[in-house]
């Protein structure tokens, strides 16, 4: 899958996007988050406090329940803030 | 119909509202916001990023919505990326329907959600400072009006 990284989560983790095969035992976006956070480092700062993280699959907005697959184009990010 | 496009470049409202109404005499109405960057507290630039691809789609989404709630007879929606210094031009949300309540209704209603839900994001840089700005309660609670009216 690809996953991207924006504003201060892409300067946490050093990347703005990276392919990962589905990890094993991470069915949803929740699962994934605190997958990346175990990887310590940026990673673990980025992803420290989820209730600060957004995500989309697919380029739309979904909640922490939202299933993944191994196709998917996941991205995660702070609050938007646009206009 | 409606045009949506990101760009670095600067816009032109006055040559944007003329193309919008261009050729159709059943316009009687555009409404326009301009969202410009403010130079208060010190703020010397201000950098935004977005999510291309998602940020097109998002927009077009709500711009279909908004169709559904008023006679909208075109929209056009043009949103900056990069480094932008005070004063400087950030948005436009162009609106042309028949009648000005429905202009300024659902010109209101797409500046809100574009807001709240286009992945666009803003660093702020006070001299050598640079900060991501943090989402505002007020503008959740901007769109939260909009999902009570039907």
């Amino acid at each position: 899958m690809k996953l991207l990284y924006f504003a201060w989560v892409r300067q946490k983790t050093g990347r703005g996007e990276e392919e990962l095969a589905l990890p094993a035992g991470v069915k949803t976006v929740g699962e994934m988050i605190a997958h990346l956070r175990g990887l310590g480092g940026g990673y673990a700062d980025a992803f420290g406090d989820a209730k600060r993280i957004r995500a989309a699959v697919n380029q739309e907005h979904v909640g922490f329940n939202a299933e993944l697959r191994n196709d998917d184009e996941v991205a995660f990010f702070p609050p938007v803030t646009g206009g | 119909m409606s045009r949506i496009r990101i760009q670095h470049d600067d816009f032109d409202a006055a040559a944007e509202c003329a193309a919008l109404s261009d050729g159709n005499a059943n316009i009687g109405a555009i409404a326009t916001f301009t969202g410009l960057v403010r130079g208060d507290g010190g703020l010397t630039a201000m950098t935004l990023e977005h999510y291309p691809g998602m940020t097109e789609r998002e927009i077009a989404r709500h711009v279909a919505e908004a169709k559904t709630r008023w006679p909208l007879l075109g929209v056009t929606i043009i949103h900056r990326i990069g480094r932008l210094l005070p004063g400087e031009r950030i948005v436009l949300v162009a609106v042309a329907s028949s009648h000005r309540k429905a202009a300024f209704e659902a010109c209101e209603f797409l500046m809100d959600y574009l807001k709240t839900n286009a992945p666009f994001w803003k660093q702020e840089e006070r001299g050598s400072a640079a900060k991501w700005v943090d989402a505002k309660a007020s503008d959740d609670a901007a769109v939260e009006k909009w999902k009570s009216k039907t």
